[in-house]
């Protein structure tokens, strides 16, 4: 818990700072948006946070998430397939992504860097080719589908954000299985040092492989997701970059790129301080709107930073201790 | 133990050096003389503080206390810049050269001489050429470094400390990889570098080559001064009896065990490592049989081999009379072989994690609950459990294992295994880097498994580990098992002379 006061409460602070610096942020239109917003990326994170554990990277979920957002209108409106067998395909296709990859790590033994980073070149281009690089949606049909990640909840006399449903499953079977199966421990334990993991029984290579087809699948299922709430996806640029925003709040939630770090309700925060960040930029007049990824890069560049010197300090005052 | 300095400050003068690290206090009030065209011998068992001392006089490490005097005057070597400007060269066990750069490139790596900018070319080869005919080696300085034998890399790395003027050159266990003409030529050079003035501090196991080259020998035991001989001093009782000073029986009470059943059976197993030779062998449950053998010998391969981590090419291994195919550690363990690897902080355990989480690393998978669910309760009975019963000195289980000392460590790493009732216990260096306290605790662990009918397996490169604990001793040399010895033949000289292999190789007093 202490590990994740720190983002916790520069969350709150860009919060309340955005409410006063902002007549609409308050507005419930915006801030249901930026709950929608926030439990789509945070699938992704959450997927990522899997595989930085294991001391990994995913490049390709941007273009996994185009692939998925541009397959589902394109299966469903220009190849007459029905929703259950569309649905079948994605969740087969992000499976074998998944699994694909960590075959290549694991087995193949290449870097999970060089793997993904073609990953995203793959899929994107295979996407623009089945599409003819054409602009897939849904028009004004499935919109019973579409309710999925356009729908919402009331509770408590709140509006709530169908993704946010989602992303809460998603969170608690993650948060369990990370801290209460002895799966998760192994991926915490490899993540630290893989040839200790190896030299206690650890069948190591499926443990990362299970990590990429997680991680995979979140990426499937935002790629799902975020094509329903905003209806259409352009080949060439939709889910663009979103696998560095998905890296980027694992890593302000507490994920070390060095891996065997990371807890999920982390990743959670940091993927609403991204959205909280990025809202403000908008919304806040003052802000020029082009400097979004400077002011993003250097938020995340000054809390990494913060948190290294603090585990210093307190690595520090253990040693003295002991 | 200081012999103050006579009429002329040496060389060199190291006075009451300690050097303490979490939990083990390496070096305590050393004091160290070099003379100029001398060669010294520095010789102690592994963890006497060898090591350290030369790290520090190689501006590796600052030491916690004491002086070191240059020709008389006080110097502070702060880093390792700081000793090659005064003329400190330290040539590691592991030599430091760019295997993918030129004899001259390396020669010269990080002072290049510069022309207009660029490297001057012409002349490193022509300078660097000169140094490698001091060093009597005969190759072209365009030649890859990587190309080399690894004597011939050594010298590279002479001459590499000879072209910055060094004074004093401490080479750290030199011939530990060396063939025996490699190790001749090095004598020569060694010998010819001090009749030119350079002062030379000689790091060997290696009693015979001590005594070839030595001008003096300073003994150091449990990170202190056991005492210095003279050039007609030199000899093997001598020194043995300095670096040992003591015998195991002094902290360690070694009973007497009934031997059980066959645990392991071991039969024409061939390593990876070494495919030309059969490994065959057999340790019976509740003794305790030593591996003994040079550094290199095969026998830490031998160990991965039986655990799976490096599987075997060809043979049978037997655990309780049944055979089994041992592929992966992960089959090992399940035939009931369990190892404590020699690296311990990147094998055995996982340093980042608590007390708790490596104790119970192994067995989560025994003791999950359905669909993979961590026993919470169970991993808490294992900790609690393991750290009372292999004394492990923590605040509390959660604990991060890099805050504890090495003793506690290893104790983590034979708690999580005793966890899993292993049948077969292989340890490799079980006490390498702990001190003296903890050591005798180790061995009354093992010996207290070995009772309770665990066979134990355990390499160690320490003479008196290998005569005070074992029931037995295989002894390797280069792949092969060269001997076998039972507790009533076990002596220095008989593990010494299958060790080399040759007899009297290393024992040519």
């Amino acid at each position: 818990m202490k590990k994740i006061l720190g983002i916790l409460s520069l969350l709150v602070f860009v919060f309340v700072a955005t409410s006063f610096l902002s007549d609409v942020f308050l507005d419930s239109y915006n801030l249901e948006n930026l709950l929608r917003r926030t439990a789509l990326f945070g699938i992704i994170s959450i997927g990522v946070a899997f595989v930085i554990i294991t001391g990994g990277i995913d490049l390709s979920i941007g273009s996994v998430v185009c692939l998925v957002g541009c397959a589902l209108p394109w299966m469903l409106t220009e190849q007459g397939v029905s929703v259950p067998v569309a649905l079948a395909v994605i969740i087969a296709f992000s499976l074998a992504v998944g699994f694909i990859h960590g075959i290549l790590i694991t087995k193949v033994k290449l870097q999970p860097f060089v793997v993904t980073l073609c990953g995203l070149l793959l899929y994107r281009g295979i996407t623009r080719g089945f599409t003819g690089d054409q602009s897939q949606g849904f028009g004004t049909d499935y919109k019973g589908l579409r309710e999925l990640a356009t729908g919402e909840v009331p509770i408590f006399g709140f509006d709530l954000p169908m993704p946010c449903i989602f992303l809460l499953v998603v969170a608690v079977l993650a948060g369990i299985f990370l801290n209460k199966t002895i799966y998760g421990r192994y991926l915490l334990a490899l993540g630290n040092n893989e040839e200790a993991a190896r030299f206690s029984g650890i069948n190591v290579d499926r443990m990362v492989i299970l990590a990429y087809v997680i991680c995979a699948l979140c990426s499937g299922l935002g790629g799902l997701l975020f094509v329903l709430d905003v209806n259409s996806a352009q080949p060439v640029d939709f889910g663009n970059f979103y696998e560095l925003y998905a890296i980027a709040a694992a890593v302000l939630g507490g994920c070390s790129l060095r891996g065997g770090v990371g807890t999920i309700i982390g990743v959670v925060i940091g993927t609403a301080l991204m959205q909280v960040l990025r809202n403000m930029i908008v919304l806040v007049d003052w802000i020029p709107t082009h400097i979004e990824y400077a002011i993003i890069g250097a938020v995340i560049l000054a809390g990494v930073v913060a948190d290294e010197l603090l585990k210093k300090a307190v690595a520090r005052r253990q040693a003295s201790q002991s | 133990m200081s012999e103050s300095p006579s009429e002329n400050p040496a060389l060199l003068e190291v006075r009451g050096i300690g050097k303490t690290f979490p939990g083990v206090r390496a070096l305590g009030g050393v004091n160290l003389s070099l003379e100029k065209s001398q060669v010294l011998s520095l010789i102690g068992e592994n963890g006497a503080g060898k090591s350290t001392l030369m790290k520090i006089l190689a501006g590796v490490q600052p030491p916690d206390e004491g002086e070191i005097l240059l020709d008389g005057k006080p110097v502070e070597i702060e880093s390792t810049r700081d000793a090659l400007d005064l003329g400190i060269s330290l040539i590691h066990q592991e030599l430091n050269l760019a295997t993918n750069l030129s004899v001259a490139a390396n020669v010269f790596l990080g002072r290049e001489p510069l022309r207009g900018g660029f490297i001057d070319e012409s002349k490193i080869k022509q300078e660097s050429a000169r140094f490698l005919e001091m060093v009597g080696l005969d190759v072209h300085p365009d030649t890859l470094v990587g190309n080399l034998t690894i004597g011939r890399q050594q010298m590279v790395e002479i001459a590499k400390a000879l072209s910055v003027n060094s004074r004093i050159l401490i080479m750290d266990e030199p011939t530990s990889s060396l063939s025996q003409a490699e190790t001749k030529n090095l004598f020569i050079v060694i010998k010819d570098l001090r009749d030119r003035g350079v002062s030379v501090i000689y790091i060997s196991h290696r009693l015979g080559e001590v005594k070839e080259l030595s001008d003096h020998v300073t003994v150091l035991r449990d990170g202190e001064n056991a005492g210095e001989l003279g050039r007609e001093e030199v000899n093997h009782e001598a020194m043995v009896r300095l670096m040992v000073g003591r015998d195991l029986s002094e902290y360690y009470e070694r009973k007497d065990r009934p031997k059980g059943d066959l645990a392991l059976k071991v039969n024409k197993l061939r390593t990876p490592v070494h495919p030309k030779h059969e490994l065959s062998f057999s340790v019976a449950s509740g003794e305790i049989v030593a591996v003994a053998g040079l550094v290199g010998a095969g026998r830490t391969e031998m160990l991965e081999t039986l655990f799976g981590v490096t599987p075997a090419l060809e043979g049978t291994i037997e655990v309780s009379g049944s055979e089994i195919t041992i592929d992966s550690p992960i089959s090992a363990i399940e035939a009931g072989i369990a190892l404590a690897p020699e690296d311990r902080k990147q094998q055995g355990l996982v340093i980042d994690m608590t007390v708790r989480e490596n104790l119970s690393l192994a067995a989560l998978k025994r003791d999950q609950k359905q669909a993979g669910f961590l026993d919470i309760s169970k991993e808490q009975e294992i900790s609690d459990e393991m750290i009372k019963a292999m004394r492990v000195k923590t605040p509390n289980e959660d604990q991060v294992i890099r805050f504890l000392s090495g003793g506690n460590q290893q104790k983590v790493v034979l708690g999580k295994w005793l966890a899993m009732k292993p049948k077969v216990l292989l340890l490799d260096e079980p006490t390498r880097g702990i001190d003296v306290g903890a050591k005798s605790e180790i061995y009354t662990l093992m010996e207290e498994l070995a009772e309770s009918g665990v066979a134990i397996l355990y390499v160690s490169s320490e003479m008196e580990e290998v005569l005070g604990m074992a029931d037995r001793a295989l002894v390797m040399h280069e792949g092969r098992i060269t001997g076998e010895l039972s507790r009533d033949e076990l002596s220095e000289e008989s593990v010494m002379r299958l060790a080399t292999g040759a007899p009297g190789d290393d024992q040519a007093a």
